[in-house]
């Protein structure tokens, strides 16, 4: 296949940004399947065990595609321009990249072998990825699809969070229980932090002021002051009925203000409310069963979680923190990601 | 070899070189007297055991070098008459004084009261002796290998929650079959279930290999379980490998086999694959070309202990480490969905337990609804109000 004769696959020799009329054309009868209504947005959800990613309308809450891909798609996010959804497929050692109009994948990224959770820096330009395997962060130049290089972190590094300035990527390593901060500019570790068992996930306020990492056997979300490198709290939880061992701490997302924070507790089947100044628990919030991750719509009118064992999502209303209703996706919902447009 | 010796003079030359990185050499007693199974796949490795200790130094490492720790096992392999006692003196005396210990309870427990004014601490990674824990347990020594109870209880547990209520319980006639058939009693009166029969199977000697194969077992085995009431599946204790592996497909009614084959209780499967168990799995098989074991989890799950106190407290004195590991702040992540704990009147690690029929994880205990005060884990084992452990 040569990318002059190429009309579904993303030509591989192309750069990543493009404005081929084809694709355009091929796009527009998908995108009128999805609905064109100003207020509503896209997530898609990667379900690691069906090995696919469910695509649901925000505006209906209905699931309206199923897209198949690599085996077992964990990580999942949109590129900044909105055109693409990038999924790591962690059995293929690889990441795919999805066009979001046509619903097709079109191009793989070299991300090292078993990607499982990456970050963008705020151009879209360039891809950090945990490789689980092999004890590195392998860093990807996205325009070109070429990897620029690696650090070397602890074992089986996971989260990875990018500061808003895009300086400081914090990279968790599950079994090492560090969180690693590293200089993007010279990609060298700066700081080393201990945190509790099995940290996964780490998310950086959008002032900068602070990144929470969070600690899954553990059952804790550190918050560390990213310029001090010094841990400012320890958030720990607390649910009547519910012993220690199944409050397991993974995704979190903090509202674009920086009041609050969602903090998923996997087996406890609740996402933690928090007040991100006091850093004190609010309210918990009941979900379905083994909850990974979660998104906001960009109007953070609603927060959208994966629940793994029970096979589908929740929907929050931001607001009144309630949940509102409930989809049925894929198996083993896992990573979401929620268009901007 | 040459590379290896090589990679070996270089490693030391940067080692040598990290000047001030703190030191945490650890003690590997072990036996290495040939072990045989009726199962050739099951034939233990010449390193089982202690290649999941090396795994967890080399782990151990990446974290150290971030944290100017420095790990290392020093191999102390016991054959026929070499005495534990003598070896641990002479760890003692080079100045180790964390020992992972993979020996049998009566020796392990010779070598304990050794170490114990030497300031020694031991990390039982082999013995499953219930009294080890119980009436002879040891201030020194932490057990990371789960007790026959815990394994028996996990067992039952799934057993009871599939329903399979009347057990036909066949024990071998050695001391350790007694002890493993014992605590399949005791959790068969725990949880619910009835023994409608019980039966020794006597080891008589012979090979566990012949050319002859399994021309008379296929005619033995139905015989020997015929006759019983009704049972909904046999359990077998046979920790001396002399019968167990021969009843599934054999017995004179068609039931399932559970306990010393069939669906085995354990700490470890190289079939395990949850809670993110594959990338351990993974890095075993690149590092050692083969499957890792139960006791190469066990000694893994040890050496990560240390390398956890090592990190957490700063500390290399092993007082420091034992109060952390007792302590509420240490929870250790081991790839079975829930933070491992020390019981601290007895000094085991709780940990749930795998139910794999050699091919396939089939369950995790403790099942869902057995409830306990403090913490699920302690449903499977001897607890607290029952214990007879009094740590000096």
């Amino acid at each position: 296949m040569t990318p002059t004769t190429s009309i579904r696959g993303f030509p591989r020799q192309r750069r990543f940004h493009f404005t081929p009329t084809r694709h355009c054309l091929l796009g527009l009868g998908v995108f009128a399947l999805v609905g064109t209504q100003a207020s509503a947005f896209t997530a898609y959800v990667s379900n690691e065990k069906s090995n696919t990613v469910s695509i649901i309308d925000t505006d209906k809450f209905t699931v309206v595609n199923t897209i198949k891909v690599g085996q077992r798609p964990r990580g999942i996010e949109l590129t900044k321009d909105g055109k693409f959804v990038l999924v790591a497929v962690g059995d293929d050692d690889t990441i795919q990249v999805i066009d979001v109009r046509t619903h097709e994948i079109v191009a793989t990224l070299p991300s090292g072998p078993d990607p499982e959770l990456f970050t963008q820096d705020q151009t879209g330009k360039i891809l950090y990825v945990a490789n689980e395997n092999d004890n590195t962060v392998t860093i990807i130049d996205l325009d070109r699809r070429v990897p620029l290089g690696e650090v070397q972190v602890g074992v089986e590094p996971e989260g990875m969070g990018l500061s808003p300035d895009g300086k400081i990527l914090v990279a968790t390593s599950e079994t090492t229980n560090m969180a690693h901060f590293i200089d993007t500019e010279t990609r060298r570790i700066v700081a080393n932090i201990l945190v509790d068992a099995r940290p996964r996930f780490a998310e950086f306020k959008r002032d900068g002021s602070e990144v929470w990492v969070s600690s899954e056997i553990g059952g804790t979300v550190s918050v560390i002051d990213p310029v001090k490198h010094e841990m400012k709290k320890k958030i720990t939880f607390d649910i009547p009925g519910l012993r220690k061992e199944a409050i397991q701490a993974v995704g979190i997302n903090i509202t674009k203000d920086g009041k609050t924070g969602f903090v998923a507790l996997g087996p406890a089947n609740r996402i933690a409310v928090i007040n991100a100044a006091t850093h004190e628990v609010q309210k918990y919030l009941l979900v379905g069963q083994r909850v990974w991750h979660m998104a906001f719509t960009p109007d953070e009118k609603y927060l959208l979680t994966t629940n793994g064992v029970s096979n589908d999502v929740s929907i929050i209303d931001v607001a009144n923190l309630k949940v509102t209703k409930t989809i049925q996706v894929g198996e083993l919902p896992w990573g979401i990601a929620i268009s901007q447009q | 070899m040459i590379r290896l010796l090589l990679a070996g003079t270089l490693l030391f030359a940067w080692m040598s070189a990290c000047a001030g990185a703190a030191e945490i050499n650890i003690g590997y007693l072990r036996r290495t007297d040939p072990k045989s199974t009726l199962s050739l796949v099951q034939t233990p490795a010449k390193d089982d055991g202690i290649a999941g200790a090396r795994l967890a130094i080399d782990d151990n490492n990446t974290t150290g070098r971030f944290l100017n720790q420095q790990f290392s096992l020093e191999d102390a392999p016991l054959a026929g008459d070499a005495n534990a006692v003598t070896a641990t003196i002479a760890l003692a005396e080079r100045g180790v004084s964390l020992v992972v210990a993979d020996l049998p309870a009566g020796e392990l427990l010779n070598a304990a009261d050794a170490g114990s004014p030497r300031k020694v601490l031991f990390f039982n990674v082999g013995a499953t002796d219930d009294r080890l824990r119980e009436e002879d347990c040891r201030a020194n020594v932490i057990h990371a290998a789960p007790t026959r109870s815990m394994l028996a209880d996990a067992l039952a547990q799934y057993l009871v929650w599939k329903q399979w209520r009347r057990w036909f319980l066949v024990v071998g006639s050695h001391a350790e079959d007694k002890l493993y058939g014992d605590a399949l009693r005791r959790s068969a009166k725990r949880f619910g279930a009835r023994i409608v029969e019980d039966k020794v199977f006597e080891d008589t000697g012979g090979a566990r290999r012949t050319d002859s194969g399994v021309v008379q077992i296929q005619r033995q085995l139905p015989v020997f379980t015929q006759g019983a009431p009704a049972y909904d599946v046999l359990v077998a204790a046979d920790e001396s490998e002399v019968f167990a592996s021969y009843l599934p497909y054999r017995t004179w009614e068609p039931r399932p086999v559970a306990g010393s084959a069939g669906l085995v209780p354990t700490s470890w499967d190289a079939s395990h694959d949850q809670w993110g168990a594959v990338q351990l799995q993974d890095r075993f098989m690149k590092q050692f070309s083969r499957r890792m074991t139960a006791r190469d989890m066990q000694a893994w799950t040890a050496v990560r202990m240390i390398g956890e106190s090592a990190s957490r407290t700063g500390s290399t004195d092993p007082k420091a480490m034992l109060d952390f590991l007792k302590g509420p702040d240490f929870a250790l992540a081991a790839f079975k969905g829930q933070r491992l704990t020390l019981r601290d009147w007895n000094l085991q690690l709780r940990q749930p337990i795998l139910l794999s029929d050699g091919k396939m994880i089939v369950s995790v205990s403790p099942q869902e609804g057995f409830l306990h005060q403090v913490s699920e884990l302690d449903t499977l084992g001897i607890d607290r109000p029952e214990t007879q452990c009094r740590l000096k």
